[in-house]
């Protein structure tokens, strides 16, 4: 037995191992593969012995061969084997083969579940650890169903090695297994604030990635990541978090306003280039979403492209890559501060460095304009033919086509030019893109309609010289554009001048080189040039011309009808014959022109690659349904469907009778004109370009007479040149005649408004150079607007999209194994009791309070006696399902507040509207509120109270019984705390309501929407002018004089009522003891302030004024007066408005978020003095009634509980006011804590007043 | 997400490569061929980032490279990843194998793939970065190690000592390929940490 222990270790000494097999290979360098074959028999041969050693052994060999390309699935087993040793050595062999080679359709995997979860447990971290490795490569769906919960329970492991495992490991189990995310999110984000970097780091990794694909399920972790953000060290994390922010801003601008201000801290003092690198681009995604025009961003801009200039000028070919790559980005909403480095980007195109050239061409696409566009692409054509690598030069074809082409030719004003650039990049040699080149000629001729004639003379020159393109080989893709040119020149003929030769260039022998598609329409076109021929040869006397054309078609079409194309002969034969016919015809002397012109008369539109899919299907149509009863069985099936469209066949195709009249012609085209009318099928021209097709017939086309003065072709000089400088010419006059016009009117109109034409040539004032009238595409009438054609329905991600805020559902737990009883002793059992979900809570109150008290007494136990607790926590963690409520529990024990789940929704209005900057919203109704003034308050209100309504909505009536419990809960805990004066967090109530905020913020709407508030309320008003207020709850400290003085700042909305211009106001108050305006340095104290805009007729404008107030405790009225000027056209006279500014003690109050667990710590101070209040007759919901009180007299609600609820705010000065308020039957009680008793009396009275008034 | 790690040497043989996604082994290759193919031609003064890998993902994703010696270290990442960040990630990795391996050179990692990738998967795991603190990962590896040492004991012996018999009859170790001699510079990239 011993002897054959000993006999297995020496047989093994002398097995090949890995490095033996790696120098054997190198050995073998000749025959390789034959070598390596032998190498996996000897493999297979080990794999067969018992010996877990050499097992092992064969399957590090293989895991190496697998690199080198070697399919090693038929190991699988073996793999699991080894996996599956007791020796950690073997082990990690076995993991990491498995790693390499199993994938989902490995079925030995589903083998593995049990080791896995025996490693996963196993006492020694690295066994744990080497099996998370291995299963973040090759879970499957099964698999994380089945260990998704053994993992989550490894994500509160005591090392941290394994937790931070654990946690990355979760994104691969949700990808896997979706069902997982919601259980095991709330751990996921307490891992946020893990003591260890690493497991934070992971769980900001794992976040992060999950939110970038749906990103709206995360806002509510704003503020948490905002926190670690301002105090996170770990230049990891701060980049996941920075680029998280990125994704995040699109999607509530008011968390990029909150956002700037620390990024652009981060910009100036970081070292680090790849986080000053993250902080631009996301200050660059911030400001794309606030594109609507915050002009006071423009410094954070300029930052941005300064900081983004000095990468790209960095010798360091990465940052200058890099700062291009962000350069882009800003390009998209503000070209203006890119397009002042563009020597830099210029610059950038003759870099040795390929990525970095196709970057800079990149810019390029944003930064042309119409004055740049010619002298930019002049520039590209250099470097075309510079340009060494075909692939660069086909890169660069490619982008001068997309830079010309780009939002339907905005940028080109003169299409001449482009032709000649088009004709120019015909030249390229052995370039790929011919058929790009072909579609832009096509697209340009067809759609502008002014540029046909000088299109056609370009193409006939092309097909004459066309040998020059064809050169060598067909290999060529440029001869492509051949197809193009005999189009045009085909379907435009009337413009050729020539058409005989051109037709005669068609008709070359040598076109029968072409590819055949290509000589197909050369063949179908040389047809229409010799309708064009026929045509004006017409009416002469001598008809020599005419039958010379159908003689040399006649010499030449044979060739094409010999084509082994099928197109190209079939269409040669049609044309051969009918050729003959006309040539007999012609011979006798009869007129035959407008009978084979109108062979091909009627115009093509272009349509929209999309219009046919988007056709809307009419209301009850069924493309499926039969039309008729099915054939019968006799009935052959192609009758069928020529009976449906036998009626209208010979009204759609074109007349081929050669006897219908001109009037017969006439009536028809009526006759389809109104047919088409009332067809819906029928896809009609889009409005915009209706009145171009409006003109009767081909005839009416408006032609541009083109300049002939012009030389078509300059000897030594690109053509396009000389467009360049015939442009600038032009440019040049015409900016001249505008000076001299424009003095002219300023002139005549003095001073009517503000607008100057100071500063260079803006982008409207370069006119194009003659009417082009680019026809858009056709589109279907009423064509759905969505494209979501793009959109991928197999990734993975979109079954991540899981609203995380909801609470969870029984059926949501995570799948146990159920041989684990201790788990669900009694208090996880009551637990899981009270938190079922709403909808299936109808027992009796009373049973329920019982279980409450039962409930915590439990929790009171546990609380006395620690170690219980502590052991209640593990239980707790080992818990499956991990409800919300257990988190906040296990919270309890942290140092740490962590912002429990509920609060999140509301705590991220409160925590984004506390920022500096109001919200766009609100700034937009107000700058547009020029209408009627209640519109005006009531519009500007609800922007305002938009963050309000969030907070409140209706609960379900199913809720109610929760929310009694809790309430009558919460009331314990309090009593309980006022007696033990012991630390207590209670919970947050993390109700729906709660939840479906999240959803709600800033994107979904309203169920039920509050009745429009406003704070707004009138000042004064006279004739000319009206003024509203609102005291903003902004407030800033000044240097930390935080007690004894304060500011409030009071936004003012002035409109301007008459028809007059309104100018120099002054704002001016007079002071108090209490209360001063706060002036510039240098004014004296009773200087006025001069608002800073006029107002014309009509328009209403808001400005600040800043307050500064010692006392707060008491409300205050200042009067004030408004001095301004009234100006008419004749007259100008000074007026005044004088009003009283009332600050009442809400002002003084801010909004300030406050969680329960603080605010119960805050009335448990006992510091607080009491008052109340009572309202009768308040008629309104109850949800009304605290967004009411949120929005006039700025509190945030702390919890509620069906009609109860706590609200909290914080005066200017650091009092805290706390209010309890409770609502029945018509009848509101407040009570309220504060701890100055005469602010509270105060605000009391003016909630008071609030409710009396409606 | 990290998509795939890839280790080649100057003439594309690989030396390591890890997809974080399932690919069959010819497809494997094929990656590998091109990324090389794609790599090679830069020249050593350019950019380290490269898009258009064609087989491996979509437009999303980009080739993060460093050019050690005779080493290629290619990653291949989606835009979630820092381009900076990564780069000092190889960084990151590549002091670590030289820490392990003492002047770590091609022909370590030719002969201990297997705990090249040890090494690896405690930086990086199923496509995540999991630690980039370069003192963890060397401890933790180290502690791996050690751990297969005592398993290994006294069987192991006769193992290693046949396994010193055939390195000593190696003429064809050579040494001098060495990275880590050859300076490794962080082109003005401010320590990362």
């Amino acid at each position: 037995m011993a002897l054959k222990i000993v006999k297995g270790s020496i047989d093994r000494m002398f097995d090949k191992n890995l490095q033996d097999l790696v120098r054997g290979i190198r050995n073998h360098k000749e025959d390789e593969a034959k070598y390596i074959s032998t190498c996996i028999d000897e493999i297979k041969q080990e794999l067969k012995q018992d010996n877990i050693a050499v097992k092992a052994n064969a399957v590090c060999k293989l895991t190496y061969l697998q690199m080198l390309g070697y399919d090693v699935s038929w190991a699988a087993f073996n793999i699991v084997e080894v996996m599956s040793s007791s020796k950690f050595t073997y082990k990690r062999i076995g993991y990491l083969a498995a790693s390499q080679c199993f994938h989902e359709g490995t079925d030995v995997i589903m083998l593995t579940t049990n080791q896995i979860r025996k490693d996963l447990s196993s006492p020694n971290q690295y066994d744990t650890g080497v099996a998370l490795t291995g299963l973040s490569c090759f879970v499957t769906p099964d698999l994380a169903r089945d260990l998704a919960n053994d993992i989550m329970t490894l994500m509160s492991h005591t090392k941290p090695y394994i937790r931070k495992k654990a946690v990355l490991i979760m994104y691969k189990v949700f990808l896997k297994y979706p069902e997982s995310l919601r259980p095991a999110f709330p751990r996921l984000k307490e891992k946020l604030e893990d003591p260890d970097p690493g497991v934070q780091s992971a769980a900001v990794n794992v976040i992060c990635e999950l939110a970038r694909r749906n990103p709206k399920n995360y806002l509510s972790l704003a503020p948490l990541f905002f926190k670690l953000m301002t105090s996170s060290t770990n230049n990891w994390v701060l980049i996941k978090i920075i680029k998280l922010f990125g994704a995040l801003t699109p999607l509530e601008p008011r968390l990029g306003k909150k956002l700037i201000e620390p990024l652009t801290n981060l910009i100036h003092s970081t070292s680090a280039m790849s986080l000053l690198y993250e902080c631009v681009n996301t200050v660059i995604a911030v400001l794309i979403s606030l594109s609507s025009g915050m002009p006071n961003h423009s410094a954070s801009i300029q930052l941005c492209v300064q900081k983004l200039r000095i990468l790209i000028e960095d010798s360091d070919q990465n940052l200058k890559y890099l700062g291009l790559l962000a350069m882009s980005k800003i390009l998209k909403t503000h070209p203006k501060s890119v397009q002042s480095h563009k020597d830099l980007i210029l610059q950038c195109l003759d870099d040795k460095d390929e990525s970095i050239r196709l970057r800079a061409l990149d810019l390029l696409y944003g930064m042309v304009s119409k004055k740049n566009l010619m002298e930019i692409v002049k520039k590209l054509m250099l470097h075309v033919d510079k340009a060494e690598g075909t692939t660069y030069r086909d890169e660069l074809l490619t982008k001068i086509i997309d830079i010309c082409s780009q939002s339907n030719y905005q940028y080109i004003t003169n299409f001449e030019w482009y032709i000649s650039i088009l004709v120019e990049l015909t030249r390229l040699e052995g370039t790929r893109h011919g058929h790009l080149i072909a579609s832009q000629m096509l697209d340009v001729a067809i759609r502008v309609k002014a540029i046909r004639a000088f299109a056609v003379a370009q193409m006939a020159t092309l097909l004459d010289n066309a040998h020059l393109l064809t050169g060598n080989t067909q290999r060529n893709g440029i001869c492509e554009v051949l197809y193009a040119a005999a189009w045009i020149c085909g379907e435009f003929a009337e413009h050729l001048e020539d058409p005989m030769l051109t037709l005669e260039a068609m008709l070359r022998p040598k076109v029968a080189t072409l590819p055949g598609h290509i000589q197909a329409v050369y063949v179908q076109n040389a047809a229409k040039l010799f309708a064009t021929v026929l045509q004006k040869h017409e009416g002469e006397t001598d008809s020599q011309a005419a039958q010379e054309t159908s003689q040399l078609l006649i010499d030449r079409l044979p060739l094409f009808v010999q084509s082994a194309n099928l197109e190209v002969q079939e269409r040669a034969s049609c044309i051969l014959q009918l050729v003959k016919y006309i040539q007999k015809l012609q011979q006798k002397n009869v007129e035959v022109a407008e009978e084979v012109t109108a062979l091909f008369a009627g115009e093509l539109n272009p349509v929209a690659p999309k219009a046919q899919k988007k056709v809307p299907i009419p209301e009850g149509l069924d493309l499926d349904a039969w039309i008729n009863e099915p054939p019968s069985e006799s009935e052959s099936e192609d009758e069928k469907p020529k009976a449906v469209f036998a009626k209208e066949e010979p009204k759609h195709s074109r007349s081929r009778h050669t006897e219908v009249d001109e009037k017969e012609l006439a009536r028809r085209r009526e006759a389809r004109k109104q047919e088409q009318a009332n067809n819906p099928f029928y896809i009609k021209a889009s409005p915009s370009s209706q009145k171009v097709y409006d003109a009767p017939g081909v005839e009416h086309i408006p032609v541009v007479q083109i300049d002939l003065s012009v030389p078509l072709k300059v000897p030594g000089m690109p053509m396009s040149d000389q467009y360049v400088k015939l442009e600038e010419e032009r440019r040049q006059k015409e900016k001249a005649d505008k000076k001299k016009k424009e003095k002219k009117k300023k002139r005549e109109k003095r001073g009517k408004g503000r607008k100057g034409d100071s500063g260079p040539e803006s982008e409207e004032d370069i006119t194009p150079a003659h009417h082009v009238d680019i026809v858009t595409e056709e589109m279907p009438e009423n064509a759905l607007p969505s494209d979501d054609d793009d959109k991928d329905p197999n990734d993975p991600h979109k079954a991540l999209d899981i609203d995380l805020d909801k609470p969870l559902a029984d059926s949501e737990k995570l799948p146990v194994r159920t041989h684990r009883p201790e788990v669900l002793k009694s208090p996880a059992e009551d637990r899981d009791d009270n938190t079922i979900p709403q909808e299936t809570k109808k027992k009796s109150s009373k049973d329920k309070k019982e279980k409450k008290k039962d409930k915590e007494k439990d929790r009171k136990r546990s609380k006395e006696d620690k170690k219980k607790k502590k052991k209640h926590k593990d239980v707790e963690e080992e818990l499956p399902e991990s409800l919300p409520e257990e988190v906040v529990q296990s919270e309890e024990t942290k140092e740490v507040a962590v912002p429990p789940t509920s609060a999140d929704a509301s705590d991220l209005d409160f925590w984004l509207s506390s920022a500096p900057v109001p919200p766009v919203a609100q700034v937009v109704t107000v700058s547009s509120s020029a209408a009627a003034a209640t519109v005006d308050s009531s519009s500007a209100a609800a922007a305002e109270s938009e963050p309000e309504e969030l907070k409140d909505t209706e609960p379900d009536d199913t809720k109610s019984s929760k929310h009694k419990k809790k309430k009558q809960k919460k009331e314990k805990e309090e009593k309980e705390k006022k007696k033990k004066k012991r630390h207590h967090h209670h919970h947050h109530h993390h109700s729906d309501a709660g939840a479906e905020d999240s959803v709600q913020n800033g994107t979904v709407e309203d169920e039920e929407p509050l009745p429009p508030m406003s704070n707004y309320s009138l000042l004064a008003e006279n004739s000319y002018i009206k003024m509203m207020k609102e005291d903003a709850d902004q407030v800033c400290d000044i240097q930390g004089n935080h007690q004894d003085e304060s500011k409030v700042v009071v936004s003012v909305i002035f409109e301007n009522k008459s028809d007059s211009f309104l100018k120099s106001m002054e704002f001016n108050v007079l002071d108090s003891l209490n209360s001063k305006l706060q002036r510039p340095d240098g004014a004296g104290p009773h200087d006025g302030l001069t608002v800073p805009f006029q107002l014309p007729p009509g328009v209403s404008n808001e400005a600040r004024f800043v307050f500064s107030v010692q006392s707060i405790v008491m409300p205050q009225k200042l009067k004030g007066t408004l001095t301004f000027i009234v100006k008419t056209d004749e007259s100008s006279t000074h007026e005044k408005l004088d009003f009283k500014l009332h600050f009442t003690c809400t002002s003084y109050l801010i909004t300030t978020p406050c969680y329960s667990d603080a605010y119960a710590k805050l009335l448990e101070s006992g510091d607080l003095k009491g008052s109340s209040l009572r309202l009768e007759g308040v008629n309104m919901p109850f949800h009304h009634l605290l967004a009411r009180i949120c929005f006039h007299h700025h509190f945030s609600v702390v919890e509620r509980i069906d009609s109860c609820a706590s609200m909290y705010s914080r005066s200017i000065q650091g009092h805290h006011v706390c209010l309890l308020v409770k609502s029945s039957d018509q009848t509101v009680s407040i009570d309220a804590k504060c701890d100055e008793p005469s602010l509270l009396g105060n605000v009391l009275d003016e909630i008071k007043q609030t409710f009396s008034k409606c | 997400m990290i998509k795939a790690i890839l280790i080649f040497n100057n003439h594309g043989k690989p030396r390591l490569s890890k997809f974080y996604e399932h690919y069959t082994e010819d497809t494997e290759q094929q990656i590998i061929r091109e990324t090389f193919h794609l790599v090679s031609k830069r020249d050593e003064n350019v950019c380290n980032f490269l898009e258009g890998g064609l087989l491996i993902g979509g437009s999303d994703n980009k080739l993060i490279y460093r050019h050690y010696a005779t080493l290629y270290f290619v990653f291949c990442v989606d835009s979630s990843e820092s381009e900076l960040g990564i780069l000092d990630l190889i960084q990151v990795f590549v002091e670590t194998l030289d820490k392990c391996f003492e002047n770590v050179c091609e022909l370590d990692l030719i002969f201990h793939m297997d705990k090249v990738h040890n090494i690896l998967a405690e930086m990086v795991m199923g496509g995540m970065v999991l630690e980039t603190n370069m003192s963890e990962i060397i401890t933790q590896a180290e502690a791996q190690s050690k751990m297969e040492k005592s398993e290994a004991g006294i069987a192991g012996a006769p193992a290693r000592a046949v396994s010193a018999v055939k390195n000593m009859n190696l003429p064809e170790m050579p040494k001098n390929i060495n990275i880590g001699d050859i300076s490794i510079k962080v082109p003005n990239l401010p320590s990362f940490k």
